[in-house]
């Protein structure tokens, strides 16, 4: 891989579930260049919005032996990404330049052939508009140098309370999310699918202490000092009293 | 379409960018907000702002959706000639009439009884105001939504460790190596907590979450300990035990700067017993804490003064004094009290495995005694000893209303705090560290007024409406030792009830005991809903008349910026502005941002102008205050003094001259002073000019152990955040609670509590720590109602602010009870059936969830998702009326009071503080029959929008910042 790849690196490990990806980028795109973001329904039954992002929440593992894990998903941007083939109208493509794949809403006819194919269940239709949307890295953020450097980022990164989520470039070697992808176990889901998502996920990783039963007990003992540890009554049989070698 | 890297986002319209402070929730972040042609575009976390550092959470995210929704509420209205309460049927009016009707009432009530009028709030963030505000009136009804919410954990620390948690103090995680979290909520605190825990986890810290569901930041622990509800007390109890037993206590901590060296009185016969021995007089005798005891010095085996140079307290043994009295340290007195508490006892209680109990008390102990820090910061403490270097035990803690809300929770916190002080953790690096204004004394000096007499007409109120009792005299009682307060707060039946008890003010207006009331104002807290508990009587209680034909409650007064269920129940309706609208301050007099390093303050500057006739709550007070001449908003004259809200923050001080007021920062006349100093004219611009706060920095020297830290004390006794500078010793053992039952025992000459709460004072005012079982236990059957309910506070949403919220409602659109598996099929329903769940008190129906992630005897779900049907905005058949429910309504405010009589019921509540105890309630589940609407039950009749509401009558919202069509 050496063509530069965006890419958003999410930390399983770290990640509450609190949603502060899903609002912050419905925010920023909803006003933004891939929007608007309509809601149907919005103060009624059943509402249903484009997110571009979501979080799902799953159980793994049976009481008390349970895992509660927040999966943030969004767009994975996939090196080969299945949902730009089957586009009739060439309204679906991977940039070049940058790997992000991207929607041209003036060519989208709307046939959702694209999220017929993606096997992520990540692209958002959007019923008024006719039109396919998804996420965009905020394709509309990170170039503009209207911003302070620092603030180039997708919002869903800038919000992350828990500074779950990195972004960068995964063909660079050096980069921060490439790093963490190697030191981590960092993994793509759904690999069998040979779509080679571009962003990854950080597992679970367990820190444990292991105390020895000798650590427990310490010369300095407070109790010592406060005479509380029992020590033999000067009445009780000794050794020193019975034995003559 | 244009390539997105060419459609700079600043340059679609005209662009703006506002900083001020978010009110999505309690936490208080610093935002920027980015207008487009004078909507807004963007909200973003602050990068300049200690609090959030740039972050934001989905709350604050969405604020565009609270400032656009169909819910606000857009003119004051009055409730129709004619119509009855609670139906919603309202007329518009002006400004000028909601405040002549206030001025009248509330004036003929100031002259005549000012008892009369109760004002209670929700989670406004301006209690320093809404409290001046009544005490100015002269009433004594005035509570925050503190004794319902985390009371138990304010009191239990302070009355123990000088601080608590949430504002007050929190975790070190920056050096902490395990922590271990029991009972949090997950939006207490929101964003400072999740950067804490993202950069602790990342480190490789260990994190325990003991907790009997597994969500939010218990889902990434490393290990999680499910407990059972309510038990949380034995196992700190036994985690103290196994700590004591094996010697895993840090002992210099405990005997130079806690109380746990100091003996204590044991003549069962004297009227001192379970006092302190005194010796000679104090330095200060004002303090209410002075230094004056003795200890049993190590090596001369003789009792001296504590902390006399060369001498070394004994923690353990039993001793005699020269006049024959028998004295024991209370640690001794700690080590009998958990003598019998192994973790083989935890266990049958809290149903954690003894080895589990006993493998977290070394996983602590040990962590705490071999990882010590040390870092190179000399300090002087206040008996004058210098210190080359700061050192701390890296374990800490986070606790939150998992403990607080249950009838046990101030000796269960008591406990806590008593593990983390074991432990030698107290304001030292990696483990508990205070925030200005704390640490305070034990308790701190406030007091509310201790007669009747000190409500008086046309007066303001003698004392403060909150403070920290120390002793029964500091009781706010009758003659007869009977409550002044209509909430009953610092009464025999609830001494220490620190933060009131609005939870209930409505039962006894309506009862009329301990008195009736003519108006009821509530601002932002909706009580006719997830604000009460028992709520479907609650809802009655308000709109039920005398025989005369009258209301019980006469007049009520509802000040919100949306469509609460509350709202309905009005006679007159005030509505507020959003946060986006107006001035505001987080103040120092209240419950600040301050962080670990010092204090700081901050302040909301408009970012929008009020929509319609909305009109900040802040602004109504001022006026009001001013119309009805209360001393501290008229000039000696009685003319008004405060053009607004404004001006009244930059030039109002707590006495006149006193250089005290809401803000700290850039005080004196150029802005060259801070925490005291004359009015600055220019103080909001220069909070605006630094991102609206103000953060002083402390000298490293005086960032920790500030309990015993000279230069810190005598720093904050300079700027007057303390009155005392005398060492704040860690209670141990609470001689507070000793002189309530001394009083109990008829052992003290002062004031005596009435016959029948002899014993209660007795049982519960323990100088010590001790587990019992949730009171309202003894009135449900465990045979009929097994398991216990709780809720969680969900991320993406506070209190019940933000169903009106058209994105935070699809994460939230209704709610599902939680329970494990096991439950359903024993009970026969399946995963998603609808079934009843039932307490001795009351009954809903809604959806059941199976979860793994669920100690098998609770059930959970999502606080205040329900809503009323028509409410917040929403249609009538939206989920949140439909599939949404509150477990509110199985929650009784009162629970039976034997020693008062059948007909005399007491609040279901901690006896100590009045803390609302509905994490205490027991109930069963079972299927609903199929013929059964498959709905929500209870139901109540549907709201329409009120006059003044522009509704959203559209199927889609399309918003995008500029064009007007949100």
């Amino acid at each position: 891989m050496s063509r530069k790849q965006l890419a958003l690196v999410i930390d399983l490990n770290i990640c509450v579930g609190c949603h502060a990806c899903v609002t912050s980028c419905k925010e920023w795109n909803t006003s933004g260049w891939a929007g608007p973001l309509s809601d149907t329904d919005p103060y009624g039954a059943d509402p249903l919005g484009v997110f571009f992002n979501r979080v799902q929440t799953f159980e793994a593992g049976e009481f008390p032996h349970t895992e509660t894990i927040h999966f943030p998903k969004s767009c994975l941007h996939c090196e080969e990404p299945p949902c730009v083939p089957v586009c009739p109208t060439g309204a679906s493509f991977k940039r070049e330049e940058d790997g992000i794949v991207l929607v041209d809403y003036d060519k989208c006819i709307g046939c959702k052939y694209c999220s017929w194919n993606c096997p992520y269940g990540v692209r958002e239709f959007d019923t008024k508009q006719g039109v396919m949307k998804k996420c965009t890295l905020c394709a509309d953020r990170i170039y503009d140098e209207t911003l302070p450097e620092d603030r180039r980022k997708p919002a869903c990164v800038l919000a992350c309370p828990a500074g779950a989520r990195s972004f960068g470039d995964i063909s660079n070697p050096t980069s921060e999310v490439s790093q963490a992808i190697r030191d981590n176990a960092g993994f793509q889901i759904m690999p069998e699918m040979g779509t080679q998502p571009a962003n990854h996920y950080l597992p679970r990783r367990k820190t444990k202490l292991v105390i020895h039963d000798d650590e427990l007990m310490r010369a300095d003992n407070p109790l010592l000092k406060e005479g509380e540890l029992p020590r033999p009554q000067l009445s009780e049989p000794f050794l020193d009293d019975v034995t003559s070698w | 379409m244009k390539d997105p890297r060419d459609a700079c986002d600043s340059a679609q319209g005209r662009s703006e960018v506002k900083t001020t402070t978010c009110y999505m929730c309690a936490c208080r972040c610093g935002i920027r907000v980015h207008l487009r042609d004078g909507e807004v575009r963007y909200i973003e976390g602050n990068p300049n702002h200690p609090l959030n550092q740039g972050v934001i959470c989905a709350k604050g995210a969405s604020g565009i959706m609270k400032q656009y929704s169909p819910g606000r509420l857009l003119k004051p209205l009055k409730r129709k000639e004619g119509a009855e309460r609670g139906t919603g049927q309202f007329e518009p009016i002006e400004w000028a009439e909601a405040f002549q009707m206030l001025e009248e009432r509330l004036g003929r009530i100031r002259a005549t009884d000012p008892r009369k009028f109760a004002l209670y709030t929700g989670r406004d963030q301006m209690q320093a105001l809404t409290g001046l505000f009544a005490k100015q009136f002269g009433t004594p009804n005035y509570a925050a939504h503190g004794g319902f919410c985390s009371v138990n954990m304010a009191a239990g620390m302070i009355y123990t460790i000088g601080g608590s948690f949430w504002e007050f103090g929190g975790p070190d995680l920056d050096r902490a190596k395990l922590f271990i979290m029991i009972g949090t909520a997950e939006d207490h605190h929101s964003n400072p907590m999740k950067i804490a825990l993202g950069k602790f986890k990342k480190r490789g810290g260990r994190v325990i979450a003991v907790n009997p569901v597994r969500t939010g930041y218990a889902a990434i622990a490393d290990e999680w300990v499910p407990i059972r509800p309510g038990t949380d007390g034995a196992l700190f109890l036994a985690l103290i035990h196994e700590t004591i037993e094996l010697g895993l206590f840090d002992r210099d901590f405990l005997i130079q700067y806690t109380n746990s060296a100091e003996l204590v009185d044991q003549n069962d016969e004297s009227d001192e017993f379970g006092l302190f021995v005194r010796t000679g007089e104090p330095v200060d005798p004002g303090c209410f804490d002075p230094q004056n005891k003795l200890w049993w010095d190590l090596a001369s085996d003789q009792p001296t003064p504590s902390r006399k140079p060369g001498t070394e307290g004994r923690l353990l043994g039993s001793y005699k004094l020269a006049d024959g009295r028998k004295v024991k340290p209370a640690f001794q007195l700690l080590k009998d009290r958990v003598k019998t508490f192994t973790p083989e006892w935890a266990e049958g209680i809290t149903g954690i495995p003894a080895d589990t109990i006993r493998r977290l008390a070394h996983e602590m102990g040990v962590t705490a005694r071999d990882h010590k820090i040390e870092l190179p910061i000399a300090w002087t403490d206040c008996w004058g000893k210098e210190h080359d270097t700061v050192t701390g035990n890296p374990v800490a803690f986070h606790a939150m209303r998992g403990l607080a809300a249950h009838s046990n929770g101030f000796h269960t916190i008591r406990a806590l705090s008593i593990l983390m002080t074991l432990l030698g953790t107290i304001d030292r690096p990696g483990g508990f560290r205070h925030r200005a204004p704390f640490p305070r004394p034990i308790p701190p000096c406030a007091k509310p007024p201790k007669r009747p007499e000190a409500v008086q007409p046309n007066e303001p109120l003698a004392g403060m409406l909150l403070g920290w009792p120390a002793e029964p005299d500091d009781l706010f009682v009758d003659q007869e030792g009977g409550p002044v307060r209509l909430d009953k707060g610092f009464s025999w039946e609830y001494p220490l009830s620190v933060h009131g008890l609005m939870h209930n003010a409505i039962t006894n207006a309506w009862r009329g005991d301990p008195y009736p009331i003519d108006t009821l104002m509530l601002f932002m807290a909706n009580m006719a809903w997830n604000s009460s508990m028992n709520t479907v009587e609650i809802r009655k209680m308000l709109v039920d008349k005398a025989e005369d034909g009258t209301y019980k409650i006469p007049f009520l007064v509802v000040c919100d910026a949306f469509h609460s269920e509350t709202v309905d129940f009005a006679d007159l309706v005030l509505p507020d502005t959003t946060y986006l609208e107006r001035h505001d301050v987080m103040s120092l007099l209240d419950r600040p941002i301050s962080e670990f390093d010092g204090p700081v303050d901050s302040v909301r500057i408009p970012v929008l102008p009020p929509s319609g006739d909305s009109k900040p709550f802040q602004e109504v007070l001022i006026e009001l205050g001013s119309r009805l001449k209360l001393p501290a908003f008229v000039t000696a004259k009685g003319e008004r003094k405060f053009r607004d809200y404004p001006d009244f923050i930059v030039n109002y001080e707590t006495e006149p001259g006193s250089g005290i007021g809401f803000l700290a920062g850039w005080r004196g006349k150029g802005g060259e002073r801070f925490m005291s100093g004359e009015p600055n004219p220019q103080q909001w611009d220069m909070y605006a000019r630094n991102d609206n706060h103000f953060h002083y920095e402390l000298p490293r020297s005086y960032q920790y152990m500030r309990n015993w830290n000279k230069g810190y004390l005598q720093w904050a006794r300079h700027h007057r955040l303390i009155r005392y500078d005398e060492p704040i010793l860690l209670h141990v053992y609470s001689e507070v609670l000793q002189k309530f039952r001394l009083a109990a025992e008829g052992k003290t000459k002062g004031r005596q509590p009435p016959d029948h709460l002899r014993e209660r004072i007795k049982t519960f005012m323990d100088p010590l720590p001790f587990y019992y079982a949730p009171l309202e236990w003894r009135y449900s059957d465990p045979i009929q109602y097994p398991l216990s309910a709780i809720t969680q506070r969900p991320m993406a949403m506070y209190h019940s602010w933000d169903s009106q919220n058209a994105w935070l409602r699809q994460i939230h659109t209704d709610n599902y009870l939680f329970l494990h598996p096991k439950v359903g099929h024993s009970n026969g329903f399946k995963d998603g059936d609808w079934i009843w769940v039932e307490s001795p008190w009351g009954k809903v129906r809604c959806r059941a969830r199976f979860s793994e992630s669920v100690e098998p005897g609770t059930v959970w779900t999502w606080n205040a998702i329900g809503k009323g049907s028509g409410n917040w905005g929403l249609k009538p058949d939206a989920n949140e009326s439909k599939k949404g429910f509150l477990l509110n309504h199985l929650i009784n405010e009162e629970i039976p009071c034997p020693a008062k009589g059948k007909d005399s019921p007491i609040s279901n509540s901690d006896p100590v503080t009045g803390q609302a105890a509905w994490y205490d309630v027991r109930v069963r589940v079972y299927k609903a029959d199929p013929h059964e609407p498959e709905e929500t039950w209870p139901r109540f009749e549907t709201k329409g929008a009120l006059p003044g509401m522009i509704p959203f009558t559209k199927r889609v919202r399309n918003f995008f910042a500029g064009r007007k069509e949100g």
